[in-house]
């Protein structure tokens, strides 16, 4: 098997599938991002939003993000596009609830204090709220980059070309044992990479600036 | 011209009784007034009101004569837990206002300087919140207020989380930065020894209504400390009072006395 792993490697097979992968899986979450972190701190402070699109929210949570798949296919086509589609939708509902429920959890006297010094207006959001909330939009961040991987999978695996899904999928299609194994190492070993170096140092930087988990 | 008046302020709460009955208060520019009551006197309420951060149901409060509109810099607030921001550093933190107010850097980094100098709080500029003790976390929220240089600061018992050693410390402190500094100050506590101790008058409010039972001049010399016996004998004038409750002709002749006579003070008469 080992040899299998070099030799897909050597070929450019397992780079050329990661690069696509990555490509989109990256594309999707920070766009997800982008809506959900501003959309979570919304529906946590205006009640009108939270009145409105709360419960399309809430029930967007409940649908796996396959389930994405058949519409956008539809919509889109056999292309990146709806592959994109389904990772953003597949993450941006647990971002944006994550950062919603970080936000409604800050003490009230951040923005009391704030009031007090002068603070108005969007400088509330930018300068307070939001430096606030970053534990629970790293949470809603980490959370939302699983949700986005796997979006990503089930859709290479079941119909779009190309990718580390797709290889997986061929490997089986071609009964190449060592192929589905090598594949399944590169996709956990990327997510052990995220993990420790990106997101790891995010949070030990969140954590030496706030003293969370210390005594 | 008194800095800061409280004129029939009345505050229900949402099932209708009142946090506040008719309260008038008149504050005088750099006086160092003292709120003390039992749980549920509204003390808490009337420092919102003033602060600007919840609404008076009746009444008015005018800084300089003019209503006030809403919450700002001229009236700082000290919060109990202090509130500082967790984020930012200890320098940061006393910055933020004069970031809001627009303050060009190099003068918000001179200004946030000094006044963490004078709390004693200079080499600690670059720490975390989280790496402070209660009592300096105390000083760095008070330090963030008189870098606005604000009218008037209002605290909300500042130092009930801290224990009885630094309260001691900060007391002896705030003396001797007021001794340079008067600003105007409202000062609410349930601390009755510590009323005393630190303020030039003390009004004692009564609870469920809250309403301003008496007012006490305390003419003590400074600096005062928690336990100099002319404080203990006052406090304890004080806390009778307070157990004792409001009696119709006390309350009516306070209220008629608070807004007309003038108070003479030592200084005076020079």
């Amino acid at each position: 098997m080992g040899g299998t792993l070099v030799h897909l490697f050597s070929d450019g097979t397992l780079l050329d599938a990661t690069a696509v992968s990555l490509r989109r899986v990256l594309a999707g979450y920070f766009i997800s991002l982008a809506i959900g972190v501003p959309l979570g701190i919304l529906l946590a402070r205006q009640q009108w939003a939270e009145d409105t699109l709360g419960s399309l929210v809430a029930g967007f949570q409940s649908l796996p993000s396959i389930c994405w798949l058949p519409l956008a296919l539809l919509w889109f086509g056999l292309n990146d596009r709806a592959i994109l589609f389904v990772v953003v939708m597949g993450s941006l509902v647990s971002i944006t609830t994550s950062v919603r429920d970080g936000v409604m959890n800050l003490p009230p006297t951040y923005v009391r204090a704030a009031r007090t010094m002068g603070t108005r207006g969007l400088r509330m959001y930018t300068e307070v709220l939001l430096p606030a909330s970053l534990p629970a939009i790293l949470t809603g961040a980490k959370l939302g980059w699983s949700y986005a991987w796997r979006a990503l999978m089930s859709g290479e695996l079941l119909f779009v070309s190309l990718g580390l899904g797709h290889l997986l999928m061929m490997g089986r299609d071609l009964a190449d044992m060592s192929q589905v194994l090598s594949v399944m190492i590169v996709i956990i070993a990327l997510g052990l990479l995220t993990d420790s170096i990106i997101f790891g140092s995010l949070e030990r930087h969140l954590r030496r600036t706030w003293g969370l988990g210390t005594a | 011209m008194s800095k800061l008046t409280v004129e029939h302020l009345s505050k229900r709460y949402p099932g209708g009784l009142l946090a506040l009955d008719d309260v008038s208060i008149e504050v005088r520019e750099g006086e160092f007034l003292m709120l003390v009551g039992p749980s549920g006197c509204g003390k808490s309420t009337l420092l919102n009101i003033i602060a600007g951060l919840e609404k008076a149901d009746e009444g008015q409060v005018l800084v300089n004569g003019v209503p006030i509109k809403g919450p700002g810099p001229d009236r700082s607030l000290v919060f109990q837990d202090g509130a500082l921001f967790p984020w930012l550093s200890v320098r940061q933190n006393v910055e933020f206002g004069l970031r809001q107010a627009g303050v060009a850097k190099s003068e918000r980094l001179d200004r946030a300087r000094r006044v963490l100098g004078r709390v004693g709080l200079r080499q600690f500029e670059n720490h975390a919140i989280h790496e402070l003790s209660g009592g300096m976390r105390q000083r760095v929220a008070l330090a963030r207020s008189l870098v606005l240089e604000p009218g008037i600061i209002l605290m909300d018992e500042p130092f009930s989380a801290l224990d009885a050693l630094t309260r001691e410390d900060l007391y002896l402190e705030m003396q001797d930065l007021w001794r340079d500094q008067a600003t105007t100050v409202v000062f609410v506590t349930h601390n009755v020894r510590e009323a005393v101790t630190l303020g030039d008058r003390v009004i004692l409010m009564s609870a469920r209504p809250g309403r301003v039972q008496e007012v006490f001049d305390v003419e003590i010399i400074r600096p005062r400390q928690i336990d100099d016996v002319d404080v203990a004998r006052m406090a304890q004038r004080i806390s009778t009072s307070m157990k004792e409750g409001p009696s119709a002709a006390h309350e009516t002749a306070q209220k008629t006395s608070l807004l007309r006579t003038p108070r003479l003070r030592l200084g005076d008469l020079s």
